[in-house]
């Protein structure tokens, strides 16, 4: 057959692409960054060839300019003498894999070996001498030799025999690899290294100590009545929130999809609710209705004749806020599972005597083991990482992650402190992941065969199915309380003071003018607003992509190092986004990457953020995919990208759905990275109505607010008619409802 | 049109492979083996002795620890599956669930360069050879087990691949539509003269449809030869156990003349061809319709007392307690008359016993 020549023109037309790409980003593109930012093109104009700022790379050289970038060229022209070798020409792995590292090196050395500054480092001066030039951020330019150098290194891997010579696959792990390397890594070892310097800016050990051993993180007084400190409070309610999210998140994934429960449609709706709400507007609904001055408790306060008390701040409000938030999150990921579970290894059990609830307990619950351990993950490390509802209502009770924000912004400005706090948040939070592992061990939990599992899902035992329905029943209600709040609140001229209904919150907001010139974007949240859906359009298909991808190297493929890879793209969870601000603006503020103030940095921002729940999405569900899947498209001659491509990608659509769904509405709802992240050109619909809450200005940001949450409901109803429903064909009964995520 | 004799076959030969799982898990011990082109080959033994491993290294899904696999004349150690020209049915089928039955067949015809009407024409005609003409439209949850088994055969089929591999075919089948799929793929393997790699653990399966059956245990080839040479002549005591029945008994070389030796065991003794065997402690195989239960006090035989006796219909089966343990015998001639405690004696047909090794 054609294919042994087919895979050969593959890999040379594979290695001869990014070589052209390479050498278009040395000779074409500019090879600096741009002022005006990635996407303007100003430059494009004639004589950018030959102005130092727009070169590219070969004509600055040519100049007698930068004249450190030249090796590159070398690193370039050598793998073309590859290009016409066989594969398995023992030279041709040799030379790539030579050429992309020395490459790769060479390009982030002389990138941090020479800022703008000229030298780096004193010794390259005393070795050297004097420069007497020096360089900015690296642009098109340098992101496209970049990129050849690793992509010729991967194939050099793979042409060595890694992964069975898989170009896709070696291609996939290099490049998460080096872009977790240094958008987590890097920035976050940046950080960590703050955590040791002194005022003095030497480094020294007995500064972490100090600062690891305060009594503010590791107090225990509120056993005696005083405050604890941050740490133990953090892990207090991480454990709390990530055990009863998950409870909640069953309940709610069972109702929908195992009982005859009349209000399925409305029940999914409402858990999407919460997360697509910004975080403190869950905590601001919550000071409206339990607050000092909140209807129910002067309702109760009247009711019973006590005084009002402030009982909502600290722990009880902060958990009530971030079960009503991170509980649909729980949902999203165990309606997948639940569905997953094979109806035939029930009605197998059914037939093995086992009466409902033995089944439901000895086949189901196990079956869902893998999707209860990635829930309460989730709820665990989110919140560790929530800053917006401890913010709100946290009061007097003190968590890790407000605690690092004070330390950054506050008058302290410590950031010593900031980056040991977040040390003991990423303990946590590895910790975490450890026992979920722990716990799941070695089993296999795959039940779906292929072959299309027949059947219909039992229904909830009797007597499990009344307080499923009462706690479904009593969440509905609470959600629906709270919305109606936000949306009143809206409407009104000033909470609790002046309750008359006005529109003038939506008109100083969303106002548009239609003059001579056309419409004009006259109110004042217009600017942040494109800004927002741009940027949260932009990261969200990316974040899916790349979580899809990691969760499909971590579940079908073996390479030397994978637990390492795991945890590499696993940690930036494990970071809370205040972490991740202050790191990203630390590290990228200056060379090589100079991104501090653009888009970009948003968006890379939300895709490493965001990326583990993508990736968990899709292990959860790739874990459900019988491996003989794969492996019967291989042996019909698909290669490993058109595998993913054809048997992969489809099957997976739920778990794409909810890696879109879930990154396009953190992009747009998060708070704690953007707020430092943000600048003037580029700021973000949060980040504006935090400004507003500041400014007491509760209703233009409840206004907006309840604005964001339209657009998104309308944004996510987009995406489930773009991404369409895969058709695997069970049979349908009466309770069976199409895998489909949120609503 | 239709699917007709397959150029492409291809012979497999393994030199020497191992392959080992993560440090110490032996799945496939240095074997060696010879597969023909336009040949059905069994790979038949035990639960865990390795095949399915044997076939996954030639599907190219798993990498050999050491050693050199060829298919045809092309080294293909080092290919991944992508890159060999070899299919694989399933023991689950791994039909591709979101897929149409006629898409599932189309599957790899798209990747191997044939135009749009040209794939659609041989996946036709391979639903067509497995009699699933009106099928295409389905999806693989509204087929029944064997129909599906049908469209994984059909899917592997079309490609006309160098070598076609099944994966214990039949196990998720009733026995009925197992003989009959059994026949069916043998068929097809016939006319189209496919390289055809057949895993299984039922001996009665492998004696059937084989042209050659590779016996493996615990990693390595126990025996590889036509059906009737490992009935007739298997090369151990595992083989002589693994296909049909056999009676093993402790016998006594007395001494070999070129390729004949001098057995005996008790009161028996005959003159077998010696495999190689030198004098002294040896086995004796024999098959139990080559036992031949007579009067006690038969000539050359070794007396005995029956300690079981059952009548079968077609035939009858007895259990003979002797010095030498039981003898399990089976006899055509349903009209004789044996009772529980009879004294008796037993000897072997002139063809039947054969002299193992250890
Ligand atoms: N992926 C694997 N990792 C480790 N051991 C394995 C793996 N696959 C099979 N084995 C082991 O290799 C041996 C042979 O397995 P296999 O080839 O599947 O046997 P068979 O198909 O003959 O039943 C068994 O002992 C099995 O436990
Ligand atoms: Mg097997």
């Amino acid at each position: 057959m054609v294919k042994p020549a087919t895979q050969k023109k593959t890999a040379q037309s594979t290695l001869l692409t990014w070589l052209i790409v390479g050498w278009a980003g040395f000779c074409l593109v500019p090879w600096y960054g741009m002022e005006d930012g990635f996407f303007s093109f100003d430059w494009l104009s004639w004589g950018y060839l030959f102005d130092t700022d727009t070169a590219p790379g070969l004509f600055l050289v040519f100049q007698g300019e930068k004249l450190w970038l030249a090796p590159l060229m070398v690193f370039l022209a050598a793998p073309i003498y590859a290009v016409g070798k066989a594969r398995t020409d023992a030279s041709y792995s040799k030379i790539l894999i030579i050429c992309g590292a020395l490459g790769f090196g060479w390009l982030i050395a002389q990138g941090f070996g020479i800022g703008i500054r000229g030298w780096q480092f004193a010794w390259l001066e005393d070795l050297f001498g004097p420069l007497g030039d020096r360089q900015f951020g690296m642009g098109y330019g340098g992101l496209l030799v970049a990129s050849a150098f690793l992509f010729v290194f991967t194939q050099g891997i793979a042409a060595r025999g890694a992964v069975n010579g898989d170009i896709f696959v070696v291609g996939a792990i290099g490049f998460i690899i080096a872009i977790v390397t240094i958008f987590v890594f890097y920035p976050i070892l940046s950080m960590l290294g703050s955590a040791f310097i002194t005022q003095e800016n030497s480094y020294s050990v007995g500064v972490f100590f100090e600062k690891f051993t305060d009594r503010r993180l590791w107090g225990l007084a509120c056993l005696s009545g005083g405050r604890c400190g941050a740490a133990w409070n953090s892990l207090a309610l991480a454990i709390l929130v990530g055990a009863l999210t998950t409870i909640l998140g069953l309940i709610f994934a069972l109702v929908v999809t195992r009982t005859g429960f009349r209000f399925k449609r409305g029940l999914r709706a409402m858990t999407v609710l919460p997360i697509i709400t910004p975080p403190f507007v869950i905590g601001l609904a919550i000071i409206l209705l339990f607050g000092l001055s909140g209807n129910v408790t002067r309702f109760f306060a009247d009711l019973l004749g006590i005084a009002p008390s402030r009982w909502v701040y600290g722990l009880p409000g902060i958990l009530i806020a971030q079960l009503l938030a991170f509980t649909p999150i729980a949902f999203l990921v165990l309606i997948g599972v639940v569905e997953g579970v094979s109806p035939s290894m029930e009605e197998a059990a059914q037939t093995l005597r086992a009466n409902k609830w033995e089944t439901f307990r000895t086949v189901s619950l196990p079956l869902m083991r893998p999707g209860l351990a990635n829930a309460f993950l989730l709820g665990f490390i989110e919140s560790m990482a929530d800053f917006g509802n401890p913010l709100v209502l946290g009061g007097n009770f003190d968590v890790l992650s407000t605690e690092i924000f004070f330390a950054i912004v506050g008058a302290q400005y410590d950031q010593g402190r900031a980056a040991v706090l977040a040390l003991v948040l990423l303990a946590f939070t590895l910790a975490a992941f450890y026992a979920q592992r722990f716990w799941l061990g070695k089993k296999s939990y795959t039940t779906m065969t292929g072959k299309g599992d027949a059947g219909v899902h039992p229904q909830l035992p009797q007597g499990l199915a009344i307080p499923v329905f009462t706690i479904a029943g009593i969440w509905m209600l609470f959600t629906l309380t709270i919305y109606v709040m936000i949306v009143y609140g809206s409407f009104v001229e000033l909470w609790g003071v002046n309750n008359a209904l006005t529109f003038k919150h939506y008109l100083t907001a969303f106002s548009v003018k239609f003059g001579e010139h056309g419409v004009h974007w006259s109110g004042s949240a217009w600017d942040s607003f494109w800004t927002t859906l741009q940027i949260a359009a932009v990261s969200a298909p990316l974040t899916a992509a790349v979580g899809l991808v990691t969760a499909y190297l971590l579940t079908r493929q073996n390479f030397a190092g994978k637990s390492a890879f795991e945890f590499g793209t696993m940690l930036s969870f494990a970071i809370p986004g205040t972490v991740i601000g202050v790191s990203y603006i630390l590290a990228f503020n200056v060379p090589p990457i100079e991104i501090t103030g653009t888009g970009i940095i948003l968006v890379v921002s939300f895709i490493f953020r965001n990326m583990p729940v993508g990736v968990r999405a899709g292990i959860a569900s790739m874990s459900q995919l019988d491996k003989s899947l794969d492996e019967s498209s291989l042996t019909l001659g698909a290669n490993s990208w058109q595998t993913f491509l054809n048997v992969i990608l489809p099957l997976l659509k739920p778990a794409i759905l909810a890696a879109l769904v879930y990154s396009f509405v953190r992009a747009m709802t998060a708070i704690s990275a953007v707020i430092f992240l943000v600048s003037a050109q580029y700021n973000m619909a949060t980040s504006y109505i935090i400004g507003r809450v500041e400014n007491n200005d509760y209703g233009l940001a409840i206004a907006y607010s309840t604005t964001l949450i339209v657009v998104m409901l309308i944004a996510v109803g987009l995406m489930q008619i773009l991404v369409g429903r895969t058709n695997v064909g069970r049979r349908m009964g009466q309770t069976r409802t199409t895998v489909q995520a949120g609503g | 049109m239709t699917l007709t004799e397959n150029s492409n076959a291809a012979s497999v030969s393994f030199e020497n492979v191992t392959k080992v799982y993560g440090t110490d898990v032996r799945a496939v011990d240095n074997i060696s083996v010879d597969i023909a082109a336009g040949t059905l080959v069994t790979l038949l033994g035990p639960s865990g002795c390795g095949k399915t491993t044997t076939l996954r290294l030639i599907a190219g899904l798993e990498m050999s620890t050491s050693g050199t696999i060829r298919i045809g004349d092309k080294d293909v150690t080092k290919l991944p599956a992508t890159d060999r020209d070899v299919s694989m049915v399933f023991q689950s089928y791994a039909l591709f669930p979101h897929m149409t039955v006629l898409e599932n067949v189309s599957y790899g015809l798209k990747f191997s360069g044939f135009d749009k009407t040209e794939t659609k024409e041989r996946a036709m005609a391979g639903l067509d050879l497995v009699g699933l003409s009106g099928y295409g439209t389905r999806l693989p949850s509204e087929l029944s087990g064997g129909q599906q088994q049908r469209v994984a055969v059909a899917r592997a089929l079309v490609l006309e691949p160098q070598v076609l591999l099944f994966d214990e075919p039949l196990s998720n089948l009733d026995a009925k539509l197992r003989r009959q799929v059994r026949e069916e793929i043998r068929e097809i393997q016939q006319k189209l003269g496919l390289t055809v790699v057949y895993v299984t653990h039922d001996q009665e399966e492998a004696l059937a449809v084989s042209d050659r059956i590779i016996v493996m245990n615990n990693a390595v080839v126990a025996q590889d030869g036509t059906p009737r040479e490992l009935y007739d002549a298997p090369a151990n005591r595992f083989v002589a156990d693994f296909i049909g029945e056999a009676n093993i008994l402790d016998c006594e070389i007395s001494s070999v003349t070129g390729d004949r030796a001098k057995v005996q065991l008790g009161d028996y003794g005959a003159e077998l061809p010696s495999r190689g065997l030198a004098s002294g402690k040896a086995l004796l195989a024999v098959r139990p319709n080559r036992v031949i239960v007579g009067k006690s006090g038969m000539e050359n035989a070794i007396p005995g007392e029956i300690a079981r006796f059952t009548y079968v219909g077609n035939h009858l089966e007895l259990t003979v307690d002797t010095d030498h343990g039981q003898i399990f015998a089976t006899s055509t001639d349903v009209d004789a008359e044996f009772q529980p405690g009879d004294a008796v004696a037993v000897t072997f047909a002139s063809k039947g016993p054969v002299l193992l090794g250890e």
